[in-house]
């Protein structure tokens, strides 16, 4: 057990550190000069001259050798601190969770409503008694997955906040406005929850111990719920390290339509803006995130099932 | 960029201008209430000296006030936070005789000692104040002479400043606030003399404003005297296009920045109102890079021949709608010293053939012209402003173009990928989208040589126009060089004008008296809702 948790946790540093490798390589490739653009606001001449410019780039540390700038900001990192945004000065620390506050609330209801929508409509789509039913339901999660989001958000926009008027299309005051956009994010999950589970379902349904609980006269019900939605739930859930990476990943979109805050739309305006230590730092913070995820879904995983660690299961 | 009232109204049904002279209830300005509007992105930064954004300026406009003002309509300056002024005859000097009675938000007076703080801050922020940066170049001092009057000093002359003194980038703040930092001036509401203060902020969210109560000293193009009407003022940020337009049509804003002119006719229809305003300042156009080492680009008749194959009117016709106009020449028709110099860039394909036949450019196999071995191609560099048309209006030029023998590539990049290659000057042509700024300095921003041009060569010249027309205070004679400057751009081929860069504004009927500065963003000092 010891073993296998200081494995997961080295792996968790090596994804952290791999993350902020590739990001660093990738932005600092970029032929592109982030205090030019800074000062230029747009596709626009401006007269500053060069002295100027030299000034702001030795500020921000720019002028070093990439070696020494990809060394400065690890360690910085390492400590907590990803430095300024070149376009507001800002830390990025700071902006961070100023944002992930709004991030986290849309994600939370995303997910909780992705849930409900992919276990019941497998439940449902297992157990329904018609043959057309079933397979009306089990066609729904395919078209929810392949639905871009971009597209479903501004439908919904469209319909239930423009034509009908019951939700605001935009903004994050309440919950009236939280409604669209959890719902736009959580349809892709809804989809892949509710196949896995509608999988595995199937598979639980030629268990021994379905036949035995079923021989001991439990009733269909009960046999359903007690034994096997319960054990058929444990590969849906413990796929939650990835739903945590599809929402993060979804919100980039998901916020914009909605004009949101949260850390995805600030993600994307840096890009637009190339401000790279805020594309660096949200990177580096959204992995954080997104690995603390994984690691807590690793480090339960033995709970649900103590095979996974025992020493038949791992080959060391 | 610059500032001031238009008096494009926000009248009732489709903002025909019926400003009217009987006035019935409903137009009758009634102070109160909430306005809401929608721009497209968000301001980033509060500080209205720094921002280079227009959401940013706009936002500031109604923070700060200016020493002067520009009207919009006949684009002269006129007194704001400075009651009169005197300009040195060298354009080296201005003084300014300051209006009595105007405080800060924070209730320090607006002083010639406050002047001096914030024109001495601007000047240090350098490149962080962009904008004020480049309108204060040549900045010697600022000495204030009594309490009231304050005299600018220049080390060259600089003709344009006057103009600039209207812009919110040299918008003055309360004293206090110049001892922040430049970060936390972005973040923290700024405190000015304008009609509003800002309550709150939320990064791409909203900004929150109100208005001040005691406002008593509103520019001379102000249509009341005394605080705003309205008395919140509120700007959404609406990033998607589609969501700001329905937000609009379904009452949940009041108003949005850039509606699409594909969009504009249907929300006419629905009985909205929608304010069109034209840039000053240089129009939409091909901007050229004749180095040396670009042989075709470089090619003396190439260019000419460019400017005279692009059928403007088709353009317009085709692809706009009737709130945009052909350019007339690089500066805007709203731009003072505006010059119409349609004949030199009339569509004349039979006139551009002949100058690359003369210039030795003969039709290839395909069509396209070969000389020395040269294939007659540029290419254009584009960065999708994300206005809509921007796309189809390159292709048909690509199509026009096509019709003398001239094939235009079309190089998709990003802001990222653009800039490098701008700087490096290495490009035959960019589309650029339009600069806007209600002086025709702006020529010498943009078409003026940052390192000294060689000798003799055709940009020395024109650089040496632009100078002269920043050092000439004699207005016949600064309108003459700048006349020169544009027919010298036009004619090498420098900049190829394409369109006047046009806004639409989309508000509810309910919304009245909106104005505009002289850079065409809104103001609501003069705004009223009804009903």
């Amino acid at each position: 057990m010891k073993r296998y948790l200081i494995r997961r946790l080295l792996q968790a540093l090596f994804v952290l550190w791999a993350a902020y490798t590739v990001c660093f390589t990738v932005l600092y490739l970029l032929p592109s000069d982030p205090v030019s653009l800074m000062v230029s606001g747009g596709a626009e001449q401006t007269s500053i001259d060069d002295a100027q410019l030299t000034a702001l780039r030795a500020q921000y540390g720019l002028d070093k050798p990439i070696i020494v700038q990809y060394v400065d900001h690890l360690w910085h990192a390492l400590r907590g601190d990803f430095g300024v945004s070149v376009q507001t000065g800002r830390s990025i620390t700071q902006i961070f969770l100023d944002v992930l506050p709004a991030t986290l609330q849309l994600a939370a209801s995303a997910f909780t409503l992705a849930l409900f929508l992919g276990l019941g409509l497998a439940y449902w789509a297992t157990y329904a008694r018609r043959l057309w039913v079933r397979q009306m339901l089990l066609s729904l999660p395919p078209l929810w997955a392949s639905l871009p989001t971009f597209w479903v958000g501004l439908m919904l926009i469209q319909i239930v906040s423009f034509r009908w008027g019951l939700v605001p299309a935009t903004g994050d005051d309440g919950v009236s406005s939280l409604l669209l956009p959890a719902v736009t994010l959580a349809l892709p999950t809804a989809a892949g929850i509710a196949q896995v589970f509608a999988k595995s379902l199937r598979t639980v349904e030629t268990e021994h111990y379905i036949t035995t609980a079923a021989a001991k006269g439990a009733s269909p019900t009960r046999v359903r719920l007690r034994h096997a939605a319960r054990n058929a739930a444990i590969p849906a859930l413990t796929l939650a390290g990835v739903w945590a990476g599809n929402l993060l990943a979804g919100s980039v979109v998901v916020e914009t339509v909605f004009s949101r805050t949260g850390v995805g739309r600030t993600t994307a305006t840096a890009v637009g803006t190339q401000d790279i230590p805020v594309v660096l730092g949200l990177v580096i913070l959204s992995s954080v995130l997104f690995t603390a995820v994984n690691l807590a879904v690793d480090l339960t995983y033995p709970l649900l099932d103590p095979r996974i660690v025992s020493p038949a299961a791992d080959p060391r | 960029m610059l500032v001031t009232v238009v008096a494009a109204t926000a009248c009732g049904s489709g903002g025909d201008g019926t400003n009217g002279t009987s006035r019935a209830a409903d137009q009758i300005p009634k102070p109160g209430g909430t306005l809401t509007f929608a721009l497209g992105s968000d301001p980033t930064c509060l500080d209205p000296q720094q921002i280079q954004l227009s959401e940013g300026l706009t936002v500031g406009r109604h923070v700060v006030d200016t020493l002067t003002d520009q009207d919009p309509q006949t684009l002269e300056i006129v007194p704001w936070l400075a009651e009169s002024w005197d300009v040195g005859q060298d354009a080296k000097s201005y003084t300014f005789h300051l209006r009595k009675g105007v405080t800060f938000s924070d209730g320090a007076p607006l002083t010639a000692a406050a002047v001096k703080t914030n024109f001495d801050a601007i000047v240090a922020l350098g490149a962080k104040a962009t904008l004020g940066y480049s309108y204060l170049s040549g900045y010697a001092q600022t000495v204030p002479v009594d309490d009231l009057t304050v005299r600018i000093e220049f080390t060259s002359p600089t003709a344009q400043f006057l103009q600039a003194a209207a812009s919110p980038s040299l918008g003055l703040v309360s004293p206090t606030t110049l001892n922040r930092s430049p970060t936390e001036r972005c973040s923290q509401p700024p405190i000015g003399s304008g009609a509003f203060v800002i309550d709150r902020y939320v990064p791409s969210q909203r900004v929150d404003l109100s208005r001040r109560k005691d406002y008593n000293w509103p520019s001379a193009l102000a249509r009341h005297q005394g605080a705003a009407y309205l008395d919140k003022l509120v700007f959404t940020v609406v990033a998607e296009s589609g969501v700001r337009t329905g937000s609009l049509q379904s009452g949940q804003v009041d108003g949005i920045s850039a509606v699409s002119p594909q969009d504009a006719k249907s929300l006419q229809e629905q009985g909205l109102t929608l304010l069109p305003t034209v840039h000053a300042g240089i129009v939409t156009n091909l901007h050229a890079s004749p180095t040396p080492d670009r042989p075709v680009v470089s090619d003396p008749s190439v260019l000419p021949a460019l400017q005279k194959g692009i059928n403007r009117t088709q353009i317009v016709s085709s692809l706009l709608n009737a709130d945009y106009r052909p350019a007339t020449s690089i500066l805007s028709s709203k731009t003072p010293d505006h010059a119409d110099l349609s004949s030199l860039v009339r569509y004349d394909p039979t006139a551009a053939k002949k100058l690359l036949d003369d210039g030795g450019w003969k039709p290839g196999p395909d069509g396209i012209r070969l000389k020395d071995g040269h294939r007659l191609h540029l290419d254009v560099l584009w960065v999708p402003s994300g206005f809509g048309p921007e796309q189809s209006t390159i292709e048909l030029i690509q199509q026009q173009l096509a019709e003398i023998g001239l094939e235009l590539g079309v190089k998709r990049l990003s802001l990222a990928q653009f800039t490098p290659l701008y700087q490096a000057n290495d490009y035959d042509l960019f589309w650029a989208r339009g600069t806007t700024r209600a002086d025709p300095d702006i020529l010498r921003l943009i078409f003026g040589s940052k390192k000294p041009a060689p000798a003799g060569s055709v940009q020395e010249g024109i650089d040496r126009i632009l100078e002269a027309q920043n050092a000439i205070t004699d207005a016949a004679t600064r309108r003459s060089l700048v006349e020169q400057a544009q027919r010298r751009i036009l004619e090498t081929g420098y900049g190829i004008p394409v369109h006047e860069q046009t806004t639409i504004m989309g508000f509810s009927p309910k919304v009245r008296d909106v104005t505009f500065t002289a850079s065409s963003w809104p103001r609501f000092t003069d705004t009223w809702i009804t009903g």
